[in-house]
């Protein structure tokens, strides 16, 4: 597989001084998901930042198919990249449909090519056009905002997915039906993915590699089943943190 | 009373026009310099304070003095009604200053955020994203400059720059109730009329679910 997205020894520390990212290096393979792991500032969003420069690193550097992601024009690099975030941050005087096609709209796409597409979109990620392209976001559910912003994200046809605690917000269940939904379209559209969660279950279902970051290092770049073995004891105490009810009672 | 309307119909007409025309051009200019100016200090909020402040002084001046100190200005008092625009500029730019900056800075930064991501210029964010959201702020500062404005506009005809002001000055001067009222209340339907369609403008603009 050819790499995507190749980080060499980045590090990024703020203003005052505080490091978040320290010499992370990292290679993800095309077409697959990275799942990035680690408590809340860890740095695991501001890594993923990096990619579209939503952060620039204070030192080492960030290739995309192989170029340096410095070099290239911003507006252009981000276009090629889908974005999703937690809030979902959509647009909420604009339509679904308009919410869906912005980045089409943005490059000023015919009109009918940005309906078509958006009907497409809207397919894909289980919404039906007919009831929902005219509607606006204060109109949908949680899930359905969150399936909107991901049909936004793939509306450029992008190489890369970035997603940001994309299913954080919901409920269990809902959440499951987003990580099928996301896992079907995934393994048809060959995207490279990276996914920052908290979650080792979202990470273990959804991801070919697991990365764990700590303190803005990184700690560990396995496959879900030698994630799973590990017996490094970062791993093991990330991974004793959860499904604690079910150990509990079952002592 | 109508033997009053036939004396006066004329001249209540025409003074409210120039009253109409001071304002208008007041806001026009006000806003081509408030709007922009809110926007800027959205990109550099550092400078938000002192400018606002400035604004805010500008406010505080009694508008008659406002328009006694721009009487000696050269080219400015060759005309009264350019001190009268000008003064009344000066009072319109705080609200529309303020509003701009805060209805910017009022928009979710998930929403920016995720324009900037998604590859929007700044001035694809700007003209997509930011004025549309902050559509409503900026017209509700617009309309209370607005009505301050046709409020303050009476005073200009005491530098001359007429108005419907010069019906009351003379009504004051002449101990003539009716020719106050007859600048008092044209103005204050101006000020309602003004009031009340900017309000439906800004409705317009309100978000949808809001």
């Amino acid at each position: 597989m050819p790499t995507a997205i190749e980080f060499r020894e980045v590090s990024f520390a703020t203003v005052q001084g505080k490091l978040l990212l320290d010499r992370i290096s990292l290679t993800v393979e095309a077409g697959t998901i990275t799942a990035i792991l680690g408590r809340s500032g860890s740095g695991k969003t501001t890594l993923m930042r990096t990619v579209n420069r939503m952060v620039e690193p204070t030192s080492g550097q960030v290739l995309v198919s192989e170029n340096p992601v410095q070099e290239e024009n911003i507006i252009q690099l981000r276009r090629g990249m889908g974005y999703v975030i937690q809030e979902t941050g959509l647009f909420p005087h604009f339509s679904i449909e308009r919410n869906v096609t912005l980045v089409l709209e943005a490059e000023s796409r015919p009109r009918d090519e940005r309906a078509r597409r958006s009907q497409e979109l809207l397919t894909a990620v289980g919404l039906d056009p007919a009831s929902f392209a005219i509607r606006y976001p204060h109109q949908l559910s949680g899930g359905q905002r969150q399936r909107v912003g991901l049909a936004r994200a793939l509306a450029a046809e992008p190489k890369i997915l970035l997603m940001d605690e994309p299913f954080g917000a919901l409920d269990p269940l809902t959440r499951a039906e987003m990580q099928d939904m996301l896992r079907d379209l995934m393994s048809r559209l060959k995207k490279t993915v990276l996914l920052v969660t908290h979650d080792l279950d979202e990470a273990l279902y959804l991801a070919s590699r697991i990365v764990l970051l700590e303190e803005g290092k990184l700690i560990a770049n396995l496959t879900p089943t030698d994630f799973l073995r590990s017996s490094q004891p970062e791993i093991v105490s990330y991974i004793s943190a959860f499904h604690r009810g079910e150990k509990a009672k079952a002592e | 009373m109508s033997k009053f309307l036939s004396q006066y119909g004329s001249e209540i007409a025409t003074l409210t026009l120039e009253h109409l025309w001071l304002t208008s051009a007041a806001m026009l200019l006000a806003a081509a310099v408030a709007i922009p100016a809110g926007i800027a200090l959205t990109r550099a909020p550092n400078w938000a304070k002192p400018v606002i402040t400035v604004a805010n002084i500008l406010q505080t001046i009694p508008s008659l003095a406002m328009f006694g100190f721009l009487l000696p200005i050269p080219w400015l008092g060759d005309r009264a009604a350019r001190i009268a625009i000008l003064a009344l500029t000066a009072y319109a730019l705080l609200p529309i200053l303020r509003n701009t900056y805060a209805g910017i800075r009022a928009i979710d930064p998930a929403i920016t955020e995720v324009a900037r991501a998604l590859g929007l210029t700044d001035r694809q964010l700007l003209f997509k994203v930011q004025l549309p959201l902050a559509a409503s702020f900026i017209l509700a500062g617009l309309r209370t400059a607005t009505v301050t404005c046709v409020g303050i506009a009476t005073i200009a005809a005491a530098v001359g720059a007429g108005g419907l002001g010069e019906l009351i000055f003379r009504g004051v001067a002449s101990v003539d109730n009716r020719l106050v009222l007859a600048g008092a209340i044209p103005a204050a339907v101006l000020a309602l009329a003004a009031d009340a369609a900017l309000g439906l403008l800004e409705r317009h603009f309100r978000m949808p679910g809001k």
